[in-house]
């Protein structure tokens, strides 16, 4: 069995941004397992520009975003392994993996970064009635048919969801020719960025919807027809308000799962709320030496904190390996978990935080915290709480589900309070 | 006097933006709540612009197909002939970023230029 200090499950933007950090923090022993035939993720099929305004200052499409990162793996001699599933990694931390060169392996890590990013809602998650004619795909897949692929899906469109992946698929399709007639969206908010609603749909004239959802589909071998209904407060269709639309296409975009059956597999806590792990400031799990970053922790809006996560997750994956290296091998699972551990409190609108507790000894200077409301709020303050005092009262003009939210936290801020026992997140109105 | 409205892009605000025009020049604009949508809502109005972004097919490469971009903005008004003049273009591997793949597209003086590299098979 081989063995390398850390093996990084993924190889989009998280798991490279990890393996480069970690490496520059000292680590020579890497590898990163991907499973499709290249590195960077789904980065590959988002052709549009927008990607890196915070970390490189200048707007990049996908595939230079993804380059610019494959070429600082590739300067750094970091190892990788395309075309790879890994099947399961122990709570022991041996990695089982296959591909069609090595068969079925093993590998012994000493830390392990999970990064395998998230994936699309599907239709069977909606209880859409009707039948199961072709023609319907998630935006994501369509995406990969279009840009990668060479083929478009349909003519004639009607997207469901108004994530960012159906604005942008609202966009693309038109372009190349198809006629898409509508977005409705379940919610009385889009869940996408404002910047796509206006660049995606009001550039093209595409009407958004808000509080529409489809009740019907039309067709026995193809899409012929859905119709969308307005619905009330509780999400159920007002009778009457029906509306058909012929097409031959139905995108939906409603929503990413992060993807944790590997996690789950080894005993990794979940979050409920996220999907993904319960991470301590480190972005370590409840088992130590096990790291998580990027869409598979939280779904992000922007791949630049994305990055700017996994960094993080690898520059703390490189600490504990020379700290077990310093060690000999001898430290505990007990030593790490037996320190005090400030648990962080989403109440009042904040839906969940990452991370979800706080060890300050082991904090770097600053901490962001990221986090998502619930609710569309206006001219509403951010406030953090230690213990019951108010220590960060932030106003801001307009916060929605569809936009991350964060806050800092610094360590000098935290050794202040010794004794701290919980830090509050949650939304006020003065 | 004509208004347009806009939502301003520049952060997640969203501002309602409100110009008034006289005939083809801006008279005000309303509605902003930083200079940034004031500047966006001008530009907007008199000279809208945009990158393009699509793909076109490759022959001999390990893919099938390469993203492109136009190398800056292009008027708004040329995204669709800018999109039509890529229909039939088709490049050979190898190629890599910032290939020029197509010159000067719809007359806009602007460059196609490739955003992906792809190798020979």
């Amino acid at each position: 069995m081989k063995d390398y200090d850390i093996v990084i499950i993924g190889g989009g933007p998280a798991g490279l941004a990890a393996a480069v950090s970690a490496r520059q923090s000292g680590i020579d022993s890497i590898l990163i397992l991907e499973r499709d035939k290249e590195l960077g993720g789904i980065l590959n099929q988002c052709i549009h520009n927008g990607f890196g305004l915070h970390t490189f200052k200048e707007e990049l499409t996908g595939p230079e975003y993804a380059q610019r990162f494959i070429s600082q793996a590739e300067e750094l001699d970091i190892e990788y392994k395309l075309n790879t599933m890994v099947l399961e990694v122990g709570a022991d931390k041996i990695v089982t993996a296959m591909n069609r060169d090595d068969g079925l392996f093993m590998i012994q890590a000493k830390a392990v970064v999970l990064a395998m990013g998230c994936r699309e809602r599907s239709r069977g998650a909606l209880n859409i009635p009707g039948y199961r004619p072709a023609g319907i795909y998630s935006a994501g897949t369509a995406q990969r048919l279009v840009n990668m692929e060479g083929y478009m899906p349909g003519r004639e469109v009607v997207i469901l969801g108004s994530g960012d992946i159906g604005l942008i698929m609202a966009r693309r399709m038109t372009l190349e020719g198809a006629k898409v007639k509508v977005v409705a969206e379940l919610m009385p908010y889009s869940g996408g960025l404002k910047r796509n609603i206006v660049q995606c749909l009001d550039d093209y004239g595409i009407p958004l919807k808000l509080s529409h959802t489809v009740v019907d589909i039309k067709g026995k071998e193809r899409v012929e027809g859905v119709t969308l209904a307005q619905v009330d407060e509780k999400s159920k269709p007002i009778p009457g308000t029906e509306e058909y639309y012929s097409c031959d296409t139905l995108l939906l975009s409603v929503g990413l799962i992060p993807e944790n059956e590997i996690s789950r597999g080894m005993g990794v806590e979940m979050n409920p709320v996220t999907s993904g792990p319960k991470v301590n400031e480190s972005l370590e799990t409840n088992l130590e030496g096990v790291f998580a970053c990027g869409n598979v922790l939280h779904v992000h809006d922007l791949v630049d904190f994305v990055s700017e996560e996994a960094a993080s997750a690898g520059r703390n994956a490189a600490d504990y390996v020379k700290e077990y290296r310093d060690a000999a091998g001898t430290r505990k699972v007990e030593d790490i978990h037996a320190e005090r551990e400030i648990p962080l409190v989403a109440t009042g609108g904040v839906r969940y935080t990452v991370p979800s507790t706080i060890r300050t000894a082991h904090m770097e200077a600053d901490l962001k915290v990221r986090f998502r409301v619930g609710s569309v709020y206006q001219n509403c303050f951010i406030s953090v709480y230690f213990d019951d005092e108010r220590v960060i009262h932030r106003k801001r003009p307009v916060m929605a589900p569809g936009e991350m939210e964060e806050v800092k936290l610094t360590k000098e801020q935290l050794l202040q309070y010794p004794e701290l026992k919980k830090i509050t997140f949650k939304i006020e109105e003065e | 006097m004509e208004t347009r409205n806009l939502t301003c892009i520049n952060c997640p605000m969203g501002c309602a933006l409100a110009i008034e025009m006289e005939g083809e020049k801006v008279i005000g604009v309303s509605g902003n709540t930083c200079p940034r949508g004031d500047a966006y809502g001008r530009k907007e109005v008199t000279n809208p612009t945009r990158i393009v972004t699509s793909t076109v097919r490759v022959t001999g490469g390990d893919a099938d197909m390469v993203s492109v971009k136009t190398g800056q903005d292009i008027p708004k008004g040329k995204i669709f002939e800018c999109v039509k003049a890529l229909k039939d273009v088709e490049v050979h591997a190898p190629v890599h970023i910032g290939d020029v793949i197509v010159s000067d597209v719809a007359g806009t003086g602007v460059d196609i230029v490739a955003t992906k590299n792809v190798a020979c098979r």
